[in-house]
């Protein structure tokens, strides 16, 4: 019944989907916070940044960027991403910078959602004591605040784990394409679907509950 | 604003900030500089490559207007039939009836876990395999597909979590009055939970907008973005200048519509009349349903 995936590396390509959703995701991480950061900061031009890079990236379709590093990035501006030769690393690179240039945007969000739910009494009392901004948001601030976001940065990942499929379009061989690649050569149209449906729910669904069940577990009581 | 991470700032507090933002513009400066120099290496400044787009309707009118239409036809109809399908499943999934709930529920949440991208690619070759949609019309057939799949089931989500955040004594009443929990539903429930969800309905918009522009990616279907290659080799190889004016079409249209979801809800919270229920704009994956938050605007 099954004999239709003989032939074809069905295990390597979703491989590939969770390299790119575990890189985006680390990468996404350090730049969401780092956006995060400014957009609560007290430096008036970095807010504006941050929130312009925000209500930019967010606004634009994923489709349209992950194209851009590949046809704009690479193919006009050179931008080879220290793999020149390679085709297969250099798109990799490429479909990961773009989907950190975009999840990172929904992760400042998220994170600064969390901000807000930290009391003022918190940052008030440590200033009190003395501390400075950058010790009041890493001491005090974003300890809290990561505590509370850990559902909403669930559903980061996890979109951000269907998100990863986008990366076909520049031909990342990643679950997406290779399902685009079977449904073409082999008459199993449903099988077929219903194997790549069964491998995103198996993704998916574990990183939701494991994550909704960490969320609980780790929320600050108030 | 300023009252939660920092007070009134002091002559230091200051001088670190002048510091900080010299640093930040100097930072920027450099990068935009490296940035335009690449891009005058490469030529994609030239007047010529923008020319098209700034002076002359025709990139307008043979291009961009076409694959526009295209993009805003796939996230219309979309829209027009996911909110019905997501409103009967939303529903279905708060009925008392277990045989109702659970296949509701196994239905929205098993979409929800999916691509949209693997749905359309699905419905391509269903299309093609199982209909005789012609070859031309199958590329619409299957991204309206993919996204109404989707979308249907989180919008059932955002009517679902609508109608819970509606004050329980709503239904009470309703009930105690005698009216049957059809007619609760119809004449109470639905109408009040329709005014909170507005503004997650609006941004949900925003996401099947975007979505849209996959059909142009990955399918060969002629939307906005699909439109890029042939402008960009037609002009002379100005990719850059293509890219930012198609961004730019879609931050306007989704920023406007970003824009009014959350005035609408502002709107809404500061009305009188309502039960004071309002879902928040920015945020589809509300109330519960632990197993996949996809919605959430990503």
């Amino acid at each position: 019944m099954f004999d239709f995936l003989e032939g074809y590396d069905l295990l390597g390509a979703f491989w590939v989907t969770v390299q790119l959703t575990l890189l985006s995701a680390v990468g996404s991480l350090i730049w969401g916070t780092l956006l995060a950061a400014m957009r609560v900061g007290p430096v008036p031009l970095m807010r504006g940044f941050g929130t312009a890079y925000v209500n930019i990236v967010r606004n634009i379709p994923l489709t349209v960027i992950i194209l851009f590093t590949s046809l704009g990035l690479n193919q006009t501006l050179g931008a080879t991403m220290g793999a020149a030769n390679n085709f297969e690393t250099l798109n990799f690179r490429l479909a990961v910078l773009g989907l950190v240039a975009y999840t990172s945007a929904f992760v400042c969000e998220a994170l600064r959602s969390g901000i807000n739910t930290v009391p003022v009494g918190q940052a008030e009392a440590a200033r009190a004591i003395g501390l400075k901004f950058s010790q009041v948001l890493t001491l005090v601030v974003l300890p809290q605040a990561f505590r509370s976001v850990v559902g909403p940065m669930a559903n980061v990942l996890i979109a951000l784990t269907k998100n990863t499929t986008v990366a076909a379009a520049i031909g990342v061989a990643e679950a997406a394409l290779l399902m685009k690649e079977m449904i073409e050569n082999e008459a199993q149209l449903i099988l077929i679907s219903a194997v790549f449906a069964f491998g995103f729910v198996c993704l998916t669904l574990p990183t939701g509950l494991i994550l909704g069940w960490v969320g609980k577990k780790v929320a600050v009581k108030r | 604003m300023s009252s939660v991470l920092y007070d009134a700032q002091g002559p230091r507090a200051k001088r670190r900030n002048v510091i900080l933002t010299i640093a930040f513009v100097v930072a920027v400066a450099a990068l935009m500089w490296w940035v335009i120099g690449t891009l005058q290496d490469k030529q994609q400044l030239d007047w010529e490559k923008w020319k098209p787009f700034l002076s002359g309707t025709e990139a307008w009118s043979t291009y961009i207007w076409p694959g526009l239409e295209n993009t805003l036809k796939a996230a219309a109809l979309s829209m027009i039939i996911a909110l019905p399908l997501g409103a009967v499943l939303g529903i279905s999934r708060l009925s008392d009836h277990v045989w109702v709930r659970v296949p509701a529920a196994v239905i929205v949440e098993f979409f929800r876990a999916i691509p949209v991208l693997v749905l359309m690619i699905f419905g391509l070759a269903l299309y093609s395999e199982y209909t005789n949609v012609s070859s031309d019309d199958r590329p619409l057939y299957a991204v309206v597909t993919g996204l109404v799949l989707y979308n249907a089931a989180v919008l059932a989500e955002i009517v679902r979590a609508g109608i819970l955040a509606l004050p329980k004594g709503q239904s009470e009443a309703a009930l105690a009055i005698g009216l049957t929990k059809g007619q609760t539903m119809r004449t109470i429930l639905l109408p009040q939970a329709v005014t909170a969800m507005l503004p997650a309905i609006v941004s949900q918009i925003v996401v099947i907008v975007k979505d849209t522009a996959l059909g142009g990616g990955v399918l060969t279907f002629p939307d906005l973005i699909a439109a890029v290659s042939p402008m960009s080799s037609y002009y002379g190889a100005n990719v850059i200048a293509s890219f930012t004016v198609v961004a730019l079409i879609f931050i306007a249209i989704n920023f406007a519509l970003t824009s009014f979801a959350s005035w609408l809800e502002r709107r809404l919270r500061r009305g009188k009349k309502s039960t004071g229920a309002v879902l928040k704009a920015d945020d589809a994956a509300i109330a519960g349903s632990a197993a996949t938050g996809a919605g959430s605007g990503v």
